[in-house]
């Protein structure tokens, strides 16, 4: 079972988080600190797994993360994850978000974090690995978004609009923080969907 | 229209959106609170409009405000409503914030049962797919019980996507309601066979979840797994199951063996590193499970251990570390194998990752041997030396003084390198493990008699040269070895060369900087040693230095006596009055050295550490109860926990020596009481202890020490650990010389089994003897301890509800099947007790083919017994085996009845077949890539026993491999023949899949034309009383690839039962339905129709319209049927407990009937399966050929049915209160069975 999956940046700031189980919103956030420190310290020359204890669960859990550039994934799972199965489950989600995106970067993710869910929702679903294929996952996204892009019709065309018009003026946009090393695979696992 | 949602869309967008949110938050980067509070108010203005858009946009942004830490369950009923959006995109956004903020305390959470049961039976596949995922974060238990049925039928929905999805939560569902789990799981079992990948690796993740926590219930699937796992591909799906197979292994040791060779060869092709370690792993947990009965499975350790090698050579980090999380499982049995590899994980000490260093260390741990124990420890001592950081430095620390003391100082030789270990360790500069090291030395010193001399003496260097150890005061830094020190210079002051020196050392004025719990110990030992020091003077006919001695004491003391600390001052103002009354007799040349020599005479033994623990409540004593009247408040506030030690029952002390003070003996008693109360190492001299060690062979029967003087006892100045590497490695040399010389090889005095061992084990690592043989003294238990009560589980863990035993289930055995209280709350029909009876046949093809197939399976059957018989005579000599064999002979014959159902059930089921066969057939199982579970005997053992019957089997197992090679290929034949009808049902009803059972469908056709099959099925509803749902099954059976489109479903309403339409649909419009059908594909609508009254079966007439739509034409078409309500249709199957039915029956109210049927010659089960079916009853008892029958209308009609029958006949005795529904429901009974 996978217990959270939290996204921040370099800072510490959430990007995304996602609890499989109850916790209070203090709790939650506190947590997403303490993963932060405990990650970020560590060298990126490290090993990617961390015997996290006491955070969520017990003993029996372990932190899994990656960093790419300015954001880091974390993954809380339990023994009965595999460990470098689920380094792979990062670099298929972090894949397609660079296609659902078109080469992502923080800022789409800092904007966008409903559809961040609705992606990991393809692929993870209760805690559980719902989908590990990202030709599968990305046509189901696709598919959900063509479906709100028909119901919002002419209705929606104004608002679409003025979103645009709001994002003209953003000297922030700029697409230029792109994840660096986001095209590299794993190479260890080839033979992996 | 369009222009008013325009309008409205423009009022909107100046509302912000998510996007204007998180920019306002980035642009008041100093205000943030504020900022979001005016937010969080815009947020609730926008709450409050009846705009659903603004609505959505507000919960949109209120979940962004969640991930922030904002509490934004205030809004939990805004969510609900955004929910029940009929548009998706707003949906999604409702479920989206419900899965971040919802838990099982929300209230509102109970609203939302049939906006999510209604969205999950929704013909827009996303609408299900986004009300899954959202529910799969906030299922409650009371959610689970309410959907459960709804989740059950989606996962045979036609979509992969909703199937998958379905299947997953299912683990949700059991967590929540443990109940569904037995119900719902041959389905799931089904799952795992389904075509689509991604719905086979949903199954195979839930099980395995189960599996986990639970894996007894599983091991009958290993052979579906095994199966799975030699064919699939997923490498996902591959891990899964093979780390499931890890869990197992070690309750089915002939698991293991078989998996041995596949997952071997699956390490040997795979690329996928993630794969090969699980494999690892999992073989390495074979070995585990296999470890006592099979040695030789060395290849295979060798592999593993080899292949953990690359990974932990590879540069990688990652597998690495999980290269020497492997290796640590393979230490546990395997210990050699590891130790060949000691280099390489010396090697990764030096790893600049932690994680790495600490895995490795852990890797020692296991690794030490008599023969390398010091050279390892030597290693970390120079790692020590290079470590930067005290946290790593302190984690060496620990390791080496665990590696040293593990399994009570198995692998130490030489205790004089040990203390000189820890000496040099307490030069460690700020660590926190001074208290480590100090029990450590007291433990050694105690425990190990043969050392003490050589101990004391580097203790009183130690106490010597203290001002290099008093820097670090704080708790529990370096200085606690000095509280070590001084007890054992103290405690063993015989074996101090100059205690008077060490005395002086221990009075010098900077112990007043020391703890306080230390200077206690000082002032205590200061006695002690004042003591020896008096004795050492006794014969000497010069006085002065003994009155020196007490000069120097009286002197010295009162600085303790100001102590702030309490303890070191009473202590220090006894011993201080003490030596002031010793002067005093001095000054009269009073010899006093012997009776102050006495008050701390006695032996101490060791105490284990949980012997307090496990001291058994003595009968009658109730520890909770009050001894007195509860102290009040302030004075228990008062009170220390020490002072209430120190008020402990009088103890019998020490031997009394009348000639002393009796008032200052009392006094030095009291004080000494409180220091053994207070120093673990005190024996606490309780009658019982004293018992123990009476009849324990204590300190004084074990064989007397023998100090081997070959080594040096001394070694000039401080220590080095490393003199004593040589000096041992020369010891051993010269040993191995003698050895060789005497060849004799009892050279062991200690009474220890090692001695045992080394003889077999020729030149190992046991024949090493320690420098001195060292008699470790056993901790002492108390009398009658406790056996230790561990391993508690937590009671709270949700996982031990789902303990359920699942086997019979699985295995289709009748042993016990579900009851009827086990079912899921329905809102649709299912038989209660279909295990219990598979029913031969159904309609339909399945039929045809039976008969062929039980012939096939007879033969086989015959075909298995001869061969079995002819085993048998050859293995005549075999006594036991024999009789093994026919014992097993017996269940082979009555497993051939089961057989030709079994077979039955096969013909129609495919998924169920695997399981149904195994139960039937055991012995062809034992074929190498099949059950080992289901196997009933040992064929294994004979194989190993008798080579002649394993050649002969390994034919036999050939021969059936090709059997069962052509049956899988017929199976699967079969399945596709099977599976239009399967396609057709597929979404419907969910009872044919539900379990193994032959399908047997209530759908009846309903009208057929070229274009489109009609078949439906209606079924009553449970929570509205004058209401029915007919389930109507389209399929567009067109030759041409024509779209059937725009349906249009009619009814003539009668007086009594009327079409639900649509709200604010005229009283004659038909229902458009609400999807399409592509050419060869079935969907299923449902219509909800009002009844009033339900005593008699009725028609209604209805027509279906169309547009059949193919690539160059399209034409309106027209189908006429009438739809036929059965009474059947209004009873609804409802468990009933014999008790409440015997007091129906006795109440009066009902009017009796009968029936009785000719000729039925089915078996009584497959009877009683039918009934209840086609006609929704439940079994309430059965009784050999005779059982009751309950069932209960839509309106709360009770009916009652006894059946029985004899010879082919079949009579059926009903009751009920409403006597023309009694009378149509049997005509229609009889008319099923008329009709087969």
């Amino acid at each position: 079972m996978i217990k959270a999956i939290l996204i921040f940046n370099n800072h510490g700031k959430p990007r995304l988080s996602k609890f499989y189980e109850h916790y209070t919103e203090d709790t939650e956030q506190q947590i997403i600190r303490e993963t932060f420190h405990l990650v970020s310290k560590r060298d990126d020359n490290v090993c990617n797994f961390l015997e996290g204890g006491m955070l969520i669960g017990g003993s029996d859990n372990k932190l899994i993360y990656r960093h790419y550039a300015t954001l880091y994934f974390v993954f809380c799972v339990d023994s009965s994850e595999s460990e470098l199965g689920i380094l792979d489950l990062i670099q298929v989600f972090v894949e397609t978000l660079d296609k659902c995106f078109e080469n992502v970067c923080e800022l789409d993710l800092i904007f966008h974090m409903d559809k961040v869910h609705n992606i990991l929702s393809e692929m993870v679903m209760g805690g559980m690995v719902l989908e590990t294929n990202m030709n599968e996952i990305i046509t189901q996204v696709d598919a959900q978004n063509k479906m709100e892009k028909s119901e919002a019709g002419i209705a929606g065309a104004p608002a679409r609009a003025v979103s645009a018009v709001k994002n003209m003026n953003l000297p922030e946009i700029p697409r230029n923080i792109n994840i660096g090393d986001i095209s590299i695979k794993v190479p260890n696992l080839p033979s992996f969907k | 229209m369009a222009l008013k949602m325009v309008k409205g869309s423009i009022d909107r967008m100046f509302d912000k959106n998510l996007q204007d949110l998180v920019r306002g938050i980035r642009n008041h980067k100093e205000d943030e609170a504020k900022y979001i509070s005016t937010c969080i108010d815009e947020i609730k203005q926008e709450l409050k409009q009846d705009n659903i858009a603004v609505k959505a946009n507000a919960v949109c942004k209120l979940t962004y405000l969640q991930m922030l830490g904002y509490d934004v369950s205030w809004a939990a009923f805004n969510i609900v409503e955004v929910m029940s959006s009929s548009k998706f995109t707003y949906k999604r956004i409702g479920y989206l914030a419900a899965s971040q903020c919802f838990h099982e305390g929300t209230d509102v959470i109970m609203l939302t049962t049939n906006q999510i049961r209604k969205d999950l039976s929704s013909p827009n596949q996303y609408d299900t797919g986004v009300a899954l995922t959202g529910l799969s974060c906030f299922v409650t238990p009371d959610l689970a019980r309410d959907l459960a049925n709804d989740i059950m039928t989606l996962m045979s929905h036609t979509k992969p996507f909703i199937r998958k999805k379905a299947v997953l939560i299912m683990y949700k569902v059991f967590l929540k309601y443990p109940e569904s789990l037995r119900p719902a799981f041959p389905r799931l079992k089904e799952k795992l066979e389904d075509p689509d990948p991604g719905v086979q690796s949903a199954a195979v993740n839930v099980i395995c979840e189960l599996a986990r926590r639970n894996p007894k219930n599983y091991l009958s699937l290993a052979p579906l797994f095994f199966k799975l796992m030699t064919s699939s591909t997923n490498n996902w799906v591959l891990i899964k199951i093979i780390k499931l197979f890890g869990a197992l292994t070690p309750l089915e040791p002939r698991l293991g063996k078989k998996l041995i060779e596949p997952l071997t060869n699956l390490i040997h092709s795979t690329s996928a590193m993630s794969l090969l370690y699980e494999c690892v792993n999992t073989v390495i947990a074979v070995l585990i499970s296999l470890s006592s009965g099979m040695p030789n499975h060395s290849a295979s350790i060798q592999l593993c251990v080899q292949k953990l090698r690359i990974l932990i050579e590879d540069s990688d980090q990652n597998l690495k570390y999980l290269g020497l999380l492997a290796m640590s499982k393979i230490l546990k049995t395997h210990p050699k194998s590891v130790q060949s590899h000691k280099d390489l994980i010396l090697q990764c000490l030096d790893d600049k990752d932690e994680s790495i260093r600490l895995r490795a260390l852990d890797l020692l741990y296991g690794m030490v041997s008599k023969k390398n124990l010091m050279e390892i420890v030597k290693k970390l001592m120079l790692h020590m030396d290079k470590a930067e950081g005290t946290t790593y430095r302190d984690e060496l620390l620990t390791k080496i003084i665990d590696i040293c003391s593990q399994s009570n100082y198995q692998y130490i030789t030489n205790f004089e390198w040990y203390i000189s270990i820890l000496v040099e360790l307490t030069r460690l500069e700020g660590t926190r493990h001074g208290h480590l090291i100090a029990s450590q030395m007291l433990d050694v010193a105690i425990r190990v008699k043969a050392i003490r001399g050589f101990a004391v003496a580097q203790m009183a260097m130690l106490l010597d040269n203290a001002h290099m150890l008093t820097g670090n005061t704080q708790r529990n830094g370096i200085c606690e070895v000095l509280y070590a020190a001084a007890w054992i210079c103290g405690e063993f002051s015989e074996h101090l060369k100059d205690p008077l020196q060490t005395l002086e050392a221990m009075l010098r004025p900077k112990v007043a900087t020391l703890p306080g719990h230390i200077q206690a110990v000082y002032v205590q030992n200061v006695a002690k040693l004042f003591a020896t020091v008096l004795r050492g003077q006794e014969g000497v006919p010069d006085r002065q230095v003994a009155q020196e001695t007490s000069q120097l004491l009286i002197d010295r003391l009162p600085l303790f006596v100001q102590s702030a600390n309490l303890e070191v001052q009473e202590r220090a103002s006894c011993i201080l009055q003490l030596v002031k009354y010793v002067q005093k007799l001095q000054q009269k040349e009073v010899q006093v050295a012997e009776e102050v020599t006495a008050l701390f005479a006695g032996e101490l033994n060791p105490v284990a550490p949980k012997a307090q623990k496990k001291v058994p409540v003595p009968e009658g004593l109730d520890l909770d109860a009050w001894i007195n009247e509860p102290p009040s408040e302030s004075e228990s506030e008062d009170e220390k926990p020490k002072a209430v030690f120190a008020q402990e029952e009088q103890r019998p002390t020490r031997p009394r020596h009348p000639e002393v003070d009796e008032k200052e003996l009392a006094r030095r008693r009291e004080a000494r009481k409180q220091e053994q109360a207070n120093n673990p190492f005190y024996i606490k001299a309780s009658p019982s202890s004293q018992k123990v060690y009476a009849e324990t062979p204590g300190v004084e029967h074990i064989p007397v020490v023998q100090i081997d003087l070959s080594v040096p006892l001394k070694v000039p100045g401080m220590p080095m650990s490393d003199q004593y590497v040589k000096l041992e490695e020369e010891r051993r040399q010269r040993e191995k010389a003698e050895r060789k010389k005497k060849k004799e090889k009892k050279r062991r005095k200690d009474k220890c089994g090692r001695g045992h061992r080394a003889e077999s084990g020729g030149e190992s690592e046991e024949d090493i003897t320690p420098a001195h043989t060292v008699d470790i003294v056993t901790e002492e238990m108390p009398e009658n301890a406790l056996p230790s009560d561990e391993d508690d589980k937590d009671p709270s863990d949700p996982h031990k509800a789902l303990d359920i035993d699942l086997d019979n289930l699985v295995m289709g055995a009748t042993r016990r099947p579900l009851v009827d209280n086990e079912k899921l709350p329905v809102r649709a029909h299912r038989p209660p007790d279909a295990l219990k009876s598979p029913v031969e046949g159904g309609e339909g093809e399945g039929v045809a083919q039976e008969p062929k197939k039980k012939s096939k399976k007879d033969k086989k059957e015959k075909e298995k017994r001869k061969s079995k018989e002819r085993k048998k005579s050859k293995e005549e000599k075999k006594k036991n085996k024999h009789g093994q064999e026919r014992g097993e002979e017996p269940e082979a014959g009555s497993a051939e009845e089961p057989a030709a159902m079994a077979a039955a059930a096969e013909a129609t089921t495919p998924p169920a077949v695997t399981t149904a066969e195994e139960a039937a057939v055991p012995v062809p199982e034992v074929v190498p890539d099949a059950a080992p579970v289901s196997e009933p005997d040992e064929p294994k053992d004979a194989e190993l026993e008798e080579p002649k019957s394993s050649k002969h089997k390994k034919k036999k197992q050939k021969k059936e491999k090709e059997d069962r090679d052509k049956k899988k290929k017929k199976r699967h034949h079969r399945h596709h023949s099977d599976g239009g009808r399967a396609e057709s049902v597929r979404n419907g009803e969910e009872e044919e899949e539900e379990e193994p059972l032959p399908p047997m469908s209530n759908y009846c056709l309903l009208a057929e034309n070229p274009y489109i099959k009609m078949s439906y099925d209606i079924q009553g509803n449970l929570q509205d009383g004058s209401q029915v749902v007919v389930s109507v099954i389209f399929e567009n059976k067109s030759s041409s690839s024509s779209f059937l489109k725009c349906m249009e479903f009619n009814v003539l309403d009668s007086l009594n039962s009327k079409l639900q339409r649509p709200e604010g649909a005229s009283p004659h419009e038909a229902v458009t339905i609400p999807f399409q059908l592509p050419p060869g594909v079935s969907n299923e609508a449902r219509f909800v129709f009002s009844v009033q009254s339900i005593v008699m079966p009725q028609k209604l007439k209805g027509t279906l319209a169309f547009i059949v739509k193919s690539e160059d034409s399209s034409t309106h078409e027209k189908l006429d049927f009438k739809l036929h309500f059965t009474c059947t249709s209004y009873m609804i199957t409802t468990p009933c407990y014999s008790d409440a039915f015997a007091k129906l029956l006795e109440s009066g109210d009902l009017k009796a009937s009968s029936v009785r049927l000719e000729g039925v010659s089915m078996p009584f089960h497959h009877l009683l399966a039918r009934i209840c079916f086609h006609h929704h009853f439940s079994v309430v008892e059965r009784i050999d050929s005779c059982a009751s029958m309950y069932s209960r209308s839509i309106q709360g009609h009770h009916v009652c049915l006894l059946v029985k029958t004899v010879d082919q006949t079949v009579s059926i005795d009903a009751k009920c209160d409403e006597p023309s529904l009694l009378e149509n429901v049997l005509q229609e009974i009889k008319q099923t069975f008329a009709k087969c």
